[in-house]
């Protein structure tokens, strides 16, 4: 376990831009100042691992203007008229090529560019034209400055920066910002937008245009993080592979989440069960589960009664039927045998009391895994707010005891670590919720355990008075790196098991 | 005060000066709500001797922004009937919203309201009226519509 601190310098090097080696344990780079031998095959990717990278505003423009290179050298359009094109196809060069080779005036047409705009091109301008009014503002004092599009629909510069702002602004519009003409569909390109908005609507309009980019890319996603302004591109990924594959990226904001649905690290279970997982939570149907587990209906007036204690002689309080609560039969045809019904076994009763059992079993099983998952989600706050705790601790310990700051970090990545796994066990719970019972199972719920007990050591381990944990250094750090190899053997193996189709869900996934 | 006083003054004096038949100006005191009654002119036997009153409200961003357009209650104004109009006079027509251009004025979109009037020959609510009026916002300009067809 002496390689520990080693291996969560890689850990740390998640704000660099290459994440093949991500998280913990990967590759060692060159700062094992050898004494450990050099693993080279420990940079090839984990099962349950994919190739990812970040990229950022000026990479995203970067990748853009090359697109647009590349499309305009092709078709031999200007820059500018190529950039509609592309928002028109959703930056899918195929479909644009294509279907530009047939028909070229339609399809520019279509995308709202004047078609005789690259051959004779003419330049925007800002200029006055005599006698002009303008139809927005109705202003038509000499000298006022007017703009138009190639379809000639003057209005003045005012009233078309007002215009375009608006749609920039507060609309969030970018793709397509047609003439204010009537029914015209001309769009206002960047070079239109540049010379009439203010810088900072300028700006903006980029920002929307790169946002544009991203969304309508299948192989690149923004990273959900607040303020986060990165964007992840994975290409290996596709919609159909969500089913063998949960694509788990991080960011350089140090945010993991799932590049399949955009949810926050949801491994090892797969995107559809995840969703089938939060509906089910959040869905009153366990609300319905537990009124039928727990009530009975009055047989008379269907009022439904939970029966908190007392003698099974029932009188409803709504219709003031007798019954009795065992076999909710007549209360009458019991004659005086008060406390116990002999008419148990009677035929009538054996269904409704059949489906009821079912019912409580299948409430009972669902609230044993989401106890469990609910739990670890509380966890992973608990242990956030005790790691703040004892890292504020840490501050004074540190200048009493001595130590720098470098040797208080075991505790940081501990806590991590710990963030890490409680993530992780809890999906595993809605994961082996959806689990058909099968050997395969007992080795995931093997796994599972070994990981939940790890966990909890180390957790406990926390809760240490502060005198304590400073001794309790290379057992912290022990324990952690014992804890997230725990994790990498399950993901592996759930992993594995999904790429194989080993794993049988008691649920359609589709 | 809306910033486009220039234009609603030319808006207005066009309304008075060159009245479109059946559209006519009952109030207009200010800049920011109007009142404009219109009658179908046809023979239309759902609008025929009929008056409805337009209301136009006016933002500080128009003639940028479409002005909110609804119908009103009044003495002798009722909601006309239509599959585009909801009970409590919200319409759905896509020049007050996305098909909205700036060069749009008061007296073309009250002529969109009319002629979608005169072309309906349906005695009826759009499908979801009792719905959307029970929770509609208080502006139309809130609701996104979704346009179904300009047929009807």
């Amino acid at each position: 376990m002496s390689d520990a601190s080693d291996d969560f310098d890689d850990y740390d090097q998640g704000s660099e831009f290459d994440f093949e080696d991500e998280s913990f344990g990967g590759s060692d780079y060159g700062d094992n100042e050898g004494f450990e031998e050099v693993k080279p095959e420990s940079t090839k990717l984990k099962a349950y691992e994919v190739a990812h990278q970040v990229l950022s505003t000026a990479d995203i423009q970067q990748r853009q203007d090359s697109q647009i290179s590349q499309v305009a050298s092709i078709l031999g359009l200007s820059r500018e008229s190529v950039t509609v094109l592309l928002l028109y196809f959703k930056w899918n060069n195929d479909r644009l090529l294509e279907q530009y080779t047939e028909d070229p005036e339609g399809i520019l047409n279509k995308a709202g560019i004047s078609a005789d705009d690259d051959s004779k091109k003419r330049e925007y301008k800002i200029k006055p034209v005599d006698g002009f009014m303008c139809d927005i503002c109705c202003e038509d004092r000499p000298g006022l400055m007017t703009f138009a599009l190639e379809c000639d629909h003057r209005f003045c510069y005012d009233c078309y920066k007002q215009y375009i702002t608006q749609k920039i602004m507060d609309e969030g519009e970018s793709r397509n910002i047609q003439c204010p003409g009537d029914s015209c569909s001309l769009v206002v390109n960047n070079e239109g937008i540049r010379l009439i908005a203010e810088d900072r609507v300028y700006r903006r309009y980029l920002t929307l245009l790169n946002r544009t980019f991203v969304q309508d890319n299948e192989h690149l996603r923004w990273c959900p993080a607040p303020n986060c302004e990165y964007a992840i591109k994975c290409d290996d990924v596709s919609t159909k592979d969500l089913k063998t594959v949960v694509p788990t990226v991080q960011c350089a904001c140090g945010y993991r989440f799932c590049f399949g649905c955009g949810l926050a690290d949801h491994q090892p279970c797969i995107c559809v069960l995840v969703k089938k997982w939060i509906k089910k939570c959040e869905d009153d149907s366990e609300t319905a589960n537990w009124i039928s587990a727990n009530t009975k209906e009055c047989p008379k007036c269907m009022a439904t009664i939970e029966k908190n204690g007392g003698c099974n002689h029932m009188t409803c309080r709504k219709c003031k039927y007798e019954f009795c609560w065992i076999c909710i039969g007549s209360w009458a045809e019991h004659g005086t045998s008060w406390y116990n019904c002999s008419r148990y076994d009677e035929k009538s009763g054996v269904e409704a009391r059949d489906n009821q059992a079912k019912s409580r079993a299948s409430l009972e099983r669902y609230l044993h895994y989401y106890n469990r998952y609910a739990n670890h989600e509380q966890s992973a706050k608990l242990d956030k707010d005790l790691y703040l705790r004892t890292e504020k601790k840490m501050t004074q310990l540190q200048s009493t005891s001595g130590m720098s700051w470098i040797e208080v970090q075991y505790l940081a990545q501990a806590s991590a670590v710990l963030q890490q796994c409680r993530q992780t066990l809890k999906w595993t719970y809605a994961f082996a919720f959806y689990l058909e019972q099968n050997n395969q199972t007992h080795l995931f719920e093997d796994n599972q355990k070994d990981l939940e007990m790890a966990v909890e050591q180390l957790s406990e381990l926390f809760e240490k008075p502060i005198q304590e944990l400073a001794g309790l250094k290379v057992t912290v750090m022990d324990k952690t790196a014992y804890v997230n190899n725990r994790r990498q053997i399950l993901l592996e193996d759930t992993a594995k098991g999904l790429r194989d189709g080993r794993w049988w869900y008691q649920v359609e996934i589709k | 005060m809306p910033g486009y006083t220039k234009r609603l003054g030319r808006e207005l004096s066009d309304l008075k000066t060159n009245p479109a038949i059946g559209i006519s100006v009952f109030q207009a005191d200010d800049f920011r709500i109007w009142l404009i009654d219109i009658q179908v002119m046809d023979n239309n036997p759902l609008y025929v001797g009929k008056t409805f009153r337009l209301q136009f409200r006016f933002t500080q961003t128009y003639p940028i922004e479409a002005p909110e357009v609804q119908f009103i209650r009044s003495l002798g104004r009722d909601i006309p009937m239509h599959p585009h109009i909801y009970s409590n006079g919200h319409i759905c027509l896509d020049v007050l919203g996305s098909g909205w251009s700036p060069i749009q004025t008061v007296g073309s979109v009250s002529m969109s309201i009319q002629s979608m009037l005169a072309g309906n020959d349906r005695n009826e609510r759009p499908p979801d009226d009792a719905r959307y009026v029970a929770s509609a916002p208080i502006s139309p300009k809130q609701t996104r519509f979704v346009y179904h067809d300009d047929n009807v």
